[in-house]
């Protein structure tokens, strides 16, 4: 308990330093727009692939489980658009993401950090946690929701192509219910949700990474301890919100 | 000129530095010697902050109390400050040109035609001209090293710390390292710290040497009062092997 306390705290001190004045703005944009690419761009195929899928499924599911005659069709697409855009997109692909992005940060941190990259840094005059962890942060909150976004479209589409592939539903009934009782407010709140998820993945691979002592089995040791208390933050966040905003 | 006053460092229960009293002349090679594990590296650490002293222990650059210093105010005193790590701490996800740029980039307001010509004149410098689109993965461990030094004297450092600089290296190449280390010394007129346990490098080009013992500062001198002192624990560390030994025996024959 006390040691959980400690990291919080260190953690806490470590944002306080990261969310500093940069030392040089166009080097902190050239950075920014590399990590938006390496965390953001690059995790593109992976979240199409898991969304396509994610979303084939659930429509398959509520397709499969829906037996009783008084639920109209347009019920599925209904279905498949409310847990993608509530749930599954900004919940299960930040999980993901916390697996690719988390362990990548991690280990990227880690290894500068044994290898006393960051040192080399911080004896020029360069804060280290500015320069390093802030445009990833940044990079991850700006792009995570743009992602999402992407992501959700896709899980309609995978729905879709399930629902028309096993012909369970045609796309008019599916295409009514995607567009039935449609709440905008809740893309606000999964894009919200995103970017705490987005906040929370970078800045705890983040810490686990910078504060990596040893050599090469420990920087995998941290990476590891960067995922799951990352998925954790997330779990947690995402109920703490789902109460904050929905009830 | 660095002083360092009364240091003493240490980590929760155990003391690693015990008042450590000495001064890193100006444009000289000072030379840190001591067995592994009796604080070199964690002295060196504690003169450019990476570690924290103990309460009471002063470091003073030029005159400044780099201990009293806030965040701020120490980056600009490490601007000042060229350090080559023990294994050379390149920044893997750039190229040659671009480690030896970064702090030119990162501090100066430069052109990127000034830039280039200093990155090539860095690199000139140490033997490594036209070499600047590899990528550190792709150089020898002495390349390394050398690409490590350039990147140090990129900003015309008034001080420049050299952790280990032969370590993993082959003897020849140690010595390009070692003549390298002193020409930019005298070059330069800078206050260069040297910490090693390599005696090659500490006769060649040790200008005041600091023997560090239990992390004491056991014993000052220079590369020539080295070799004639009775104390027990330099004669130990100098003289450890059976050659070395034999060497000693035939010099004090010689001088009776």
């Amino acid at each position: 308990m006390l040691k959980a306390l400690q990291n919080i705290g260190k953690y806490m001190h470590m944002l306080w330093i990261v969310f500093s004045r940069p030392e040089k703005w166009a080097v902190f944009r050239e950075r920014l727009f590399h990590e938006i690419h390496f965390i953001g761009i690059n995790s593109i195929p992976i979240v199409a692939l898991m969304s396509v899928f994610m979303g084939g499924v659930i429509a398959l599911q509520t397709a499969s489980n829906m037996t009783s005659p008084w639920l109209p069709e347009y019920t599925i697409g209904y279905i498949t658009r409310s847990s993608t855009i509530l749930e599954f997109s900004p919940t299960m692909i930040s999980l993901i993401l916390a697996g690719k992005v988390g362990s990548n940060v991690a280990s990227e941190i880690g290894t500068m950090k044994t290898t006393e990259q960051i040192d080399a840094l911080e004896v020029m005059g360069v804060n280290s946690l500015t320069f390093l962890v802030l445009p990833k942060i940044l990079g991850a909150v700006f792009f995570f929701p743009v992602l999402i976004i992407f992501s959700m479209g896709l899980s309609l589409i995978g729905g879709w192509l399930s629902l028309v592939l096993s012909e369970l539903a045609s796309t008019e009934t599916y295409v009514v219910g995607i567009r039935s009782f449609f709440v905008p407010s809740n893309i606000v709140y999964a894009l919200s949700k995103t970017v705490v998820f987005a906040f929370l993945i970078v800045s705890i691979s983040s810490y686990y990474g910078y504060y990596t002592k040893g050599g090469a089995l420990d920087v995998g040791k941290s990476a590891t301890k960067a995922v799951v208390t990352a998925s954790i933050a997330i779990l947690i966040a995402n109920f703490l919100l789902t109460q904050m905003f929905l009830l | 000129m660095i002083e360092v006053k009364n240091l003493d460092k240490s980590f929760g229960d155990k003391q690693i530095l015990h008042g450590i009293n000495t001064v890193f002349e100006k444009g000289k090679v000072n030379m840190v010697i001591g067995q592994s594990g009796q604080g070199k590296s964690v002295l060196t650490k504690c003169i450019v902050g990476l570690h924290e002293p103990d309460e009471g222990g002063e470091i003073l650059y030029g005159g400044n109390n780099f201990t009293k210093m806030n965040r701020k105010e120490r980056m600009l005193i490490r601007q000042e400050i060229g350090m080559l790590f023990q294994g050379s701490a390149l920044f893997d996800s750039m190229t040659v040109e671009q480690n030896i740029m970064f702090p030119l980039t990162m501090f100066t307001k430069m052109s990127k035609k000034e830039k280039l010509d200093r990155v090539n004149f860095c690199l000139d410098r140490v033997n490594l001209e036209g070499r600047n689109g590899l990528y550190p993965a792709e150089c020898s461990g002495g390349m390394q090293k050398r690409i490590a030094i350039a990147r140090a004297i990129a900003m015309n450092p008034k001080y420049l710390f050299c952790d280990e600089p032969n370590s993993g290296l082959d003897p020849k190449t140690a010595i390009v390292i070692d003549n390298l280390i002193r020409e930019i010394t005298y070059e330069f007129d800078i206050t260069t710290v040297v910490i090693t346990h390599d005696m090659n490098s500490v006769i060649e080009i040790g200008d005041n040497i600091m023997f560090i013992h239990q992390g004491r500062n056991w014993w000052s001198g220079n590369r020539k009062t080295i070799l004639t002192t009775d104390n027990q624990e330099i004669i130990d560390f100098v003289y450890a092997s059976d050659f070395m030994k034999e060497i000693r025996s035939s010099m004090q024959e010689k001088r009776k």
